[in-house]
């Protein structure tokens, strides 16, 4: 990072006045806490005694044989607390919430997941919580608005827009400015301004510092590659992290290519967007030449955001990572095939990563490693993969 | 050539009187409408008037402006030629001053030296970025300056102690939100004005102006003793959404009870 908040030229702290010093507030609380030994002990107890971390890295070793290339590790974050690794960054904004002495905590969700996972952290320490989904949203991820609802959260819809996950983002802002000075926004992603970026990754990496600790137990080396799926992109962030240094070990991130980038109908922002400022950041968009946000589209609410985080998008421009399109189509049947290889559901935002590592095994060989990031279960997408493909499960 | 912004207060200042500062989406009802309305305010009362150049996303807005910024793009396929276009219109026939509010990306991706070359070729006094905070002006600053335009800062009740730093060096005037939130037209303001702009004035050193939640006459008057001047958005843009294409007379109308409550 060359000066704060930024990633080469990108990042920043792009918002309305209104919200500026709650952010210097959070900066300055996230700062003085991020070193504080009895925060961090605090924090890793409950990734451990709450989180259930660390996670498996499960060797793969049918899909290993299938694909012929690579060994294929995968990173269980689906067996995480709530289902996902949204947990690990909740738990630590709310823990920092609660230090600030802030009561009200309010997120934005797309699949649901974070909304879940904020949700669920506001139980335990009893907060109020608050959760903006838009109104598509809250249709093709129900099972996990109810969720919120038993875990005590009000789920607010959001009919502005496109009734998708950056519409909810921008009401959360605008809840935000509204009750300044008695409400923390909780980010679900590597996005927004700063410090959200850097501290949302910080609270990530320890899905890439397991990895790493793990890999070298099991096989005694790095791995070749690593791959996860891309929204605003807190998952791959969070495993590439600590494997950036390691110039030998490939990243890649995969996000959403809809119906086919081709179409105009999709959410990949890194194969198809420009620079921009939005979302209080300076970072890569799917926008039209005037700087109008573009409409996207997915399969996967979690994926289905116009913008990527700006640590992300400094990886693609100094080529540190690579990132690929999957369709819905290759992702919907990349979820059925670890469902039928591996006997696990994935998230079918994971699916996408799933996909990419189907397509690149079999350029890797036998002797090389991959390590794959399921960042979620796929229970919640069963209903709407069943939809997909033509079968009502209601009847 | 001296911005004429500052022309427009110190004219003001030597006839003892406080500005009006009016705000609409262009391209709201269409940029015919936009024109006429733009003509009929500052013929109303009006000293200085806002133009917004509708986004896709405008999270400072309220539910006002975010409807007419979507009537604009959706109905009238709004673009910012299109605003370059109406403002040309305009300084055919007026010489008031004329602000751009727009967000950053608005202004980032048509290219931050074009854009501003551009303001500077037709006339355009100054912008207003809603997302774009003190601490990031650097972003448009040396283009915005080369050309002469003025970046107007904003500081709100949520400011605190940054107040002071912005106040200091604001240029044009220093926009005084009147309360945290949104935009749109409130019934009761609850935040400590008599506090707030003590901390403004101290630190001021150019002319400063109340906006958010002014809807009518009696308000602004309220508004206009605390300050140099009153901004009204949401109440005017609100005319377009009642009254459509016959806005017009409403919002002159609007105008002069805004001028007649603020010279009281």
């Amino acid at each position: 990072m060359d000066k704060i908040g930024r990633f080469g030229d990108l990042g920043g702290q792009y918002v309305p006045e209104t919200v500026m010093n709650a952010v210097t507030e959070l900066q300055e609380a996230y700062d003085r806490y991020k070193n504080d030994p009895q925060f961090l002990a605090e924090l890793h107890e409950l990734y451990r005694n709450y989180a259930f971390r660390p996670s498996l890295l499960y060797y793969a070793e049918k899909m290993t044989r299938d694909l012929g290339g690579p060994k294929i590790y995968i990173k269980r974050e689906d067996l995480n607390h709530t289902g996902s690794h949204k947990i690990n960054n909740a738990l630590g904004q709310v823990l920092l919430a609660k230090h600030m002495g802030k009561k009200r905590i309010i997120a934005e969700t797309g699949a649901g997941q974070h909304g879940v996972a904020t949700a669920t952290i506001c139980a335990y320490f009893d907060m109020e919580c608050e959760v903006y989904m838009g109104r598509e949203d809250m249709e093709r991820q129900a099972l996990n608005v109810y969720r919120m609802e038993l875990l005590g959260a009000k789920v607010t819809g959001v009919d502005s827009g496109t009734a998708t996950l950056k519409d909810a983002i921008n009401e959360a802002m605008r809840d935000w400015a509204t009750n300044i000075e008695t409400t923390f926004y909780c980010i679900g992603s590597v996005m927004g301004p700063h410090p959200y970026p850097t501290m949302v990754r910080d609270f990530q990496k320890i899905i890439g510092e397991e990895a790493k600790a793990q890999i070298l137990e099991a096989e005694g080396r790095l791995p070749d590659c690593v791959v996860a799926c891309v929204g605003g992109g807190s998952n791959a962030m969070g495993i590439f992290y600590d494997f950036i240094g390691d110039k030998s070990v490939r990243l890649v991130g995969a996000e959403a290519a809809g119906r086919g980038i081709e179409t105009g109908e999709h959410a990949a922002t890194v194969s198809k967007g420009s620079l921009g400022i939005f979302h209080g950041m300076k970072s890569l968009f799917l926008q039209n030449d005037e700087g109008q946000i573009a409409p996207v589209f997915s399969i996967s609410a979690g994926l289905d955001y116009p913008g990527i985080g700006p640590e992300h998008a400094h990886l693609h421009e100094t080529g540190r990572a690579d990132y690929v399109a999957v369709t819905d189509e290759e992702a919907v049947q990349a979820f059925e095939y670890l469902s039928k290889t591996e006997g696990i559901i994935p998230a079918i935002e994971s699916a996408h990563a799933v996909a990419a590592a189907r397509r690149i095994a079999p350029t890797m060989g036998k002797d090389q490693i991959m390590i794959i990031n399921l960042s979620g279960r796929g229970d919640k997408d069963v209903q709407q993969i069943a939809r997909y493909r033509g079968v009502d499960i209601n009847a | 050539m001296r911005n004429r912004i500052d022309a427009k207060f110190e004219e003001l200042k030597n006839a003892g009187k406080k500005a009006l500062i009016t705000y609409i989406v262009a391209g709201d009802g269409g940029m015919e409408l936009t024109e006429q309305a733009v003509l009929g305010m500052l013929e109303n009362g009006a000293d200085i008037v806002e133009i917004g150049v509708p986004f896709s996303d405008p999270i400072a807005e309220g539910e006002v402006i975010q409807e007419a910024s979507l009537r604009a793009l959706r109905d009238h396929h709004t673009t910012l030629q299109g605003v370059f276009g109406l403002v040309e219109r305009l300084r055919q026939k007026t010489d008031s001053p004329l602000l751009l509010m727009l967000y950053a990306n608005t202004i980032f991706r048509s290219g931050t030296d074009a854009f501003f070359a551009k303001c500077r070729t037709l006339g355009i006094d100054g912008v207003i970025v809603p997302d774009l905070p003190f601490e990031e002006h650097d972003e448009f600053r040396a283009a915005a300056e080369a050309n002469g335009i003025y970046n107007i800062s904003l500081v709100t009740p949520a400011s605190h102690g940054r107040i002071a730093k912005i106040a200091a060096a604001a240029e044009g005037f220093l926009y005084c939100v009147s309360s945290v939130g949104v935009t749109g037209m409130r019934d009761k303001f609850t935040t400590d004005l008599d506090s707030f702009f003590h901390d403004v004035s101290a630190a001021a050193k150019v002319p400063y102006c109340v906006g958010f939640g002014i809807r009518d006459g009696e308000a602004a008057g309220k508004m206009a003793a605390y300050c140099d001047g009153v901004i009204v958005g949401s109440a005017v843009v609100n005319q377009v959404a009642v009254h459509g294409q016959d806005a017009v007379p409403h919002i002159e109308a609007l105008c002069r009870d805004l001028r007649a409550g603020i010279d009281g």
